[in-house]
C-alpha cells in the first residue's frame, strides 16, 4: 500500500478539492483519510454513508472527589494550566483546561484527586463509491490533535490493508496534526498557493516533510491569479531539487463542483484536465 | 544475552512488526536460557512520548540488544545511553523465530 | 477594544481582514495588530519592516543534578508525556513531549530536579508607523507549545486603542487562547460548502465563549444565499461581503494590501471597525 498526502503548510489553497479529485479518478483499490480534524471537510465531495461511529480519548482528565476535598487549595497552586478552579466549598476541575499532567494527584494531601478517560473527539467510518473514508472530528479547543490523526490512520490501514493506495487529506499548517499525518506515509504532495505567504509556507511544509524522510512533490493551484508568483514558486522548487508536477488553472467549475457534492473531476473542464495529467505522472512513478 | 524484538502478536511465532515504539508486543529471547518472554507494550497506546516509553521499557526489563527495522530519533537517544546495541533486520514477512535466527546467524549490521 | 479574526477553515482571508482592519483604522486611531498565527505567522510579509525589536518566549523544564540523582526513576514513572527516561547511568529529557507541568521536580524524592528556562519561540515587534504597532509571536519549529508563545504575544501587545489578534485557522486550543478575552470576534468564510461548513464550527466555539461575532464573507461568486441564511438563524450580523476579484488576489498574493491601494477600501475597513465597535457597545 502506497500512502499519500496531500498538504499544503498555508490553509485554504486547495488540498480537498485536490484529494477529492484523485479519488475520483485513481483506478486502483484506495481508502482516503481526512486528518484535517479541526474542519474535515472531504465527506462533503465524496457522499458518504457513515457505518460506524467511535468516541475518540485523548489525555485523561483530572477529577476531584467532593467527599474527599478539604478545600486545602494546595492543587489550584500547583496546578500550570488554571484548570483548578473554587466551586462552592471545594475545588473543581475545568476539563477543557486540563492538561493531563497529574500534578495535582501528586500534591493532594487527602487523596481526593483521579484521573478519568475523557472524550474529546468522534471517529466515522464511511463508505463512499470510490472506497472507505475515514474522517474524524475534534471537540473545539482540544488538545491532542496529533494522536486522532494516528488513530485514523491506524483504522484505516487495519480495516482495508489491500488497498493500493491510502489517499490522505492533510491538515494546514506544520504543527502536531501535520507531523502525524506525514510520518509513515511514501509521498506527500504540496498544492502551493501562488502568492507570498503560500512560498513563505511552502517552504516550513517542505522542511518538516524531508526532515521526515518522504518523497515531496508540489504543484501550484490556481496558478494565473499571480503568473510572477507561479513563476518564483517554479524557480524555488528547482532551486531546492523539489519534484514540479505542474500546474492547475483557477477554474470557477471548480467551486460549482464543491456546490454540487461533487469531485471536480466529475466534470470535464481545464482543472479537471490538469489534475488528471498531474495524477497520471504521480502513479507512473509510485506504481 | 536479552534479545528484544518487537512483534505483531505475542508469540515467536507471529510477525516482526517493524515500528519499535508502536509494535503492541515486544518479545524478549534470553540466549543463556533459552527462552522467550513476551510482554505487551505499555508505549503503543500511549498518547505521546512513545519512543522514551518504549526504551523505558526496554530498560526496565535488563534488554542488552534490539533487533528491528529502524529505530528513530528520541528512542534511539535513550537506547544508545541505555547501552542497548541496535542491530538491523527488515525482512518482509518474516516471524519473530526468524529474526532470533537472523541474529544467532551473526552479520546483522549496528544502527 | 479586542477584535479577534478568525476562522473555521483555513486560507477564507483572516490575514487580508486583519491587516487591512489594522492598516485602515491607524489612519485615524492607535492600533496594535498581532499575529497569533504562531506556527505560520504571515502578517509582517504584508509590512516589510527592518529593525524589530525580538524577545524570546522560554518554558520551564526539568534540569537534572547528576550528583544528587539517584536514578530511582520515579521522574520518568510519574511524567504523563513520556519526557523523562532513566537510563543505568544518567536520566535522558526530551524537550519536545515536556509540557511543563512542573511535576518531576516535586516527584523527585531526592530534590535532584529545578527548573530552567528553555527558548521556545519569539515575540517579535515593528513600528510600521507611529499608529500601528505589529506584534508577532513565532513558535520554534518542532515546538508544541504554541499556547505559550501567544499568550507571551498578547501580552507584550498591551490593551490600549485598537488591539486586532490573527488567529489560526480552526478551533483548536491555539485559536480558544487567542480569542479569551476578546470584546469581538470576526469570522471571516468563503460562500462554498466549505467554508459554511466551517463557519458552523467557528461559531459554535464563539458561542460557548460568549462573545459577539460578525461575519465577513470573502471570495463571494454572488452565490452567498447559504451563508446568508445561517448567519439570518443564528442572529449574527454580516459585516461585510467582500467580491472575488483577480484584481484583489493579485494585489494580496503580492504581499500589498487593498486599502493601501484603494482609498474605497480603506474606508469600508473602517466602517467595518466602527460597525464592531457598536454591536459591543450597543450590546
Amino acid at each position: 500500500m502506497i500512502r499519500l498526502a496531500v498538504v499544503s503548510g498555508k490553509g485554504g489553497t486547495g488540498k480537498t478539492v485536490v484529494t477529492g479529485a484523485i479519488a475520483r479518478i485513481c483506478t486502483r483499490p484506495r481508502v482516503m483519510v481526512d486528518c484535517d480534524v479541526d474542519a474535515a471537510n472531504l465527506e462533503l465531495l465524496l457522499k458518504p454513508r457513515i457505518l460506524e461511529r467511535k468516541d475518540f480519548y485523548g489525555m485523561e482528565a483530572a477529577c476531584i472527589d467532593p467527599a474527599r476535598c478539604t478545600a486545602c487549595g494546595i492543587c489550584g497552586d500547583a496546578c500550570r494550566f488554571d484548570a483548578i478552579r473554587m466551586n462552592g466549598g471545594t475545588y473543581t476541575v475545568e476539563t477543557g483546561r486540563c492538561e493531563g499532567c497529574r500534578v495535582c494527584r501528586l500534591v493532594c494531601p487527602a487523596e481526593a484527586v483521579s484521573m478519568q478517560p475523557r472524550v474529546c473527539g468522534e471517529i466515522f467510518y464511511s463508505e463512499t463509491p470510490y472506497g472507505n473514508l475515514v474522517h474524524a472530528r475534534l471537540a473545539p479547543g482540544a488538545a491532542n490533535s496529533g494522536l486522532l490523526v494516528m488513530e485514523i490512520k491506524k483504522l484505516a490501514l487495519s480495516r482495508n490493508g489491500d488497498c493500493d493506495l491510502m489517499l490522505i487529506d492533510g491538515p494546514p499548517g506544520i504543527g502536531c496534526p501535520l507531523i502525524s499525518t506525514i510520518t509513515g506515509t511514501d509521498h506527500v504532495l504540496v498544492v502551493a498557493e501562488p502568492s507570498v505567504s503560500g512560498l513563505h509556507d511552502l517552504g516550513r511544509v517542505v522542511q518538516v516533510s524531508r526532515s521526515l524522510r518522504t518523497q515531496v512533490s508540489v504543484v501550484i493551484n490556481k496558478y494565473d491569479l499571480n503568473l510572477r508568483m507561479s513563476g518564483v514558486i517554479r524557480e524555488y522548487c528547482r532551486e531546492q531539487d523539489l519534484v514540479y508536477r505542474g500546474e492547475i488553472p483557477y477554474d470557477e467549475a471548480v467551486m460549482e463542483a464543491v456546490r454540487m457534492a461533487r469531485p471536480v473531476t466529475d466534470y470535464d473542464v481545464p482543472a479537471s484536465e490538469a489534475i488528471t495529467t498531474i495524477w497520471d505522472d504521480i502513479s507512473h512513478e509510485l506504481w | 544475552m536479552r534479545i528484544c524484538i518487537p512483534a505483531k502478536g505475542p508469540d515467536a511465532g507471529d510477525f516482526v512488526d517493524e515500528r519499535f515504539g508502536r509494535a503492541p508486543y515486544y518479545l524478549i529471547h534470553d540466549t543463556d536460557t533459552g527462552k522467550t518472554e513476551s510482554y505487551k507494550n505499555p508505549a503503543a497506546e500511549a498518547m505521546g512520548g512513545v519512543g522514551p516509553r518504549a526504551a523505558q521499557f526496554l530498560l526496565d526489563h535488563t534488554v542488552n540488544v534490539l533487533v528491528t527495522a529502524r529505530v528513530g530519533g528520541n528512542a534511539l537517544g535513550a537506547l544508545k545511553a541505555g547501552g542497548i546495541i541496535i542491530l538491523l533486520y527488515d525482512e518482509a514477512g518474516s516471524t519473530v523465530r526468524d529474526a532470533i535466527a537472523a541474529y544467532s546467524r551473526g552479520g546483522l549490521r549496528e544502527q | 477594544m479586542k477584535i479577534s479574526v478568525a476562522s473555521g477553515k483555513g486560507g477564507t482571508g483572516k490575514s487580508l481582514v486583519a491587516a487591512n482592519l489594522a492598516w485602515s483604522l491607524s489612519g485615524s486611531e492607535q492600533v496594535t495588530l498581532v499575529d497569533c498565527d504562531v506556527e505560520e505567522p504571515n502578517l509582517h510579509l504584508f509590512f516589510p519592516e527592518d529593525q524589530p525589536s525580538v524577545s524570546t518566549v522560554t518554558m520551564q523544564v526539568p534540569g537534572v543534578d547528576q550528583d544528587r540523582c539517584t536514578l530511582c526513576g520515579e521522574c520518568a514513572g510519574f511524567c504523563a508525556f513520556g519526557a523523562l527516561v532513566v537510563a543505568k547511568d544518567q536520566v535522558l529529557f526530551f524537550p519536545e513531549h515536556c509540557h511543563s507541568c512542573g511535576g518531576c521536580a516535586i516527584a523527585c524524592p531526592a530534590g535532584a530536579i529545578t527548573e530552567l528556562p528553555r527558548p521556545i519561540g519569539t515575540i517579535t515587534g515593528r513600528m510600521i508607523s507611529p499608529s500601528l504597532h505589529l506584534v508577532t509571536g513565532t513558535l520554534n519549529e518542532g515546538e508544541v507549545l504554541a499556547v505559550k508563545v501567544i499568550r507571551a504575544a498578547k501580552e507584550t501587545a498591551g490593551t490600549g486603542g485598537w488591539v486586532i489578534f490573527d488567529a489560526s485557522p480552526g478551533t483548536s486550543c491555539p485559536v480558544v487562547e487567542t480569542l479569551q478575552g476578546s470584546d469581538f470576534c470576526i469570522l471571516v468564510t468563503e460562500s462554498t460548502p466549505f467554508g459554511l461548513h466551517d463557519l458552523a464550527l467557528a461559531y459554535d466555539v464563539t458561542s460557548q465563549m460568549g462573545i459577539p461575532s460578525g461575519v465577513i464573507i470573502n471570495r463571494s461568486d454572488g452565490k452567498d444565499e447559504a451563508a446568508h441564511r445561517f448567519c439570518d438563524e443564528k442572529g449574527i450580523p454580516v459585516l461585510a461581503v467582500i467580491p472575488f476579484d483577480r484584481k484583489i488576489a493579485e494585489i494580496q498574493g503580492s504581499g500589498d494590501l487593498i486599502s493601501r491601494r484603494d482609498p474605497s477600501w480603506k474606508e469600508r475597513f473602517c466602517a467595518i471597525g466602527r460597525a464592531c465597535r457598536s454591536l459591543v457597545e450597543g450590546a
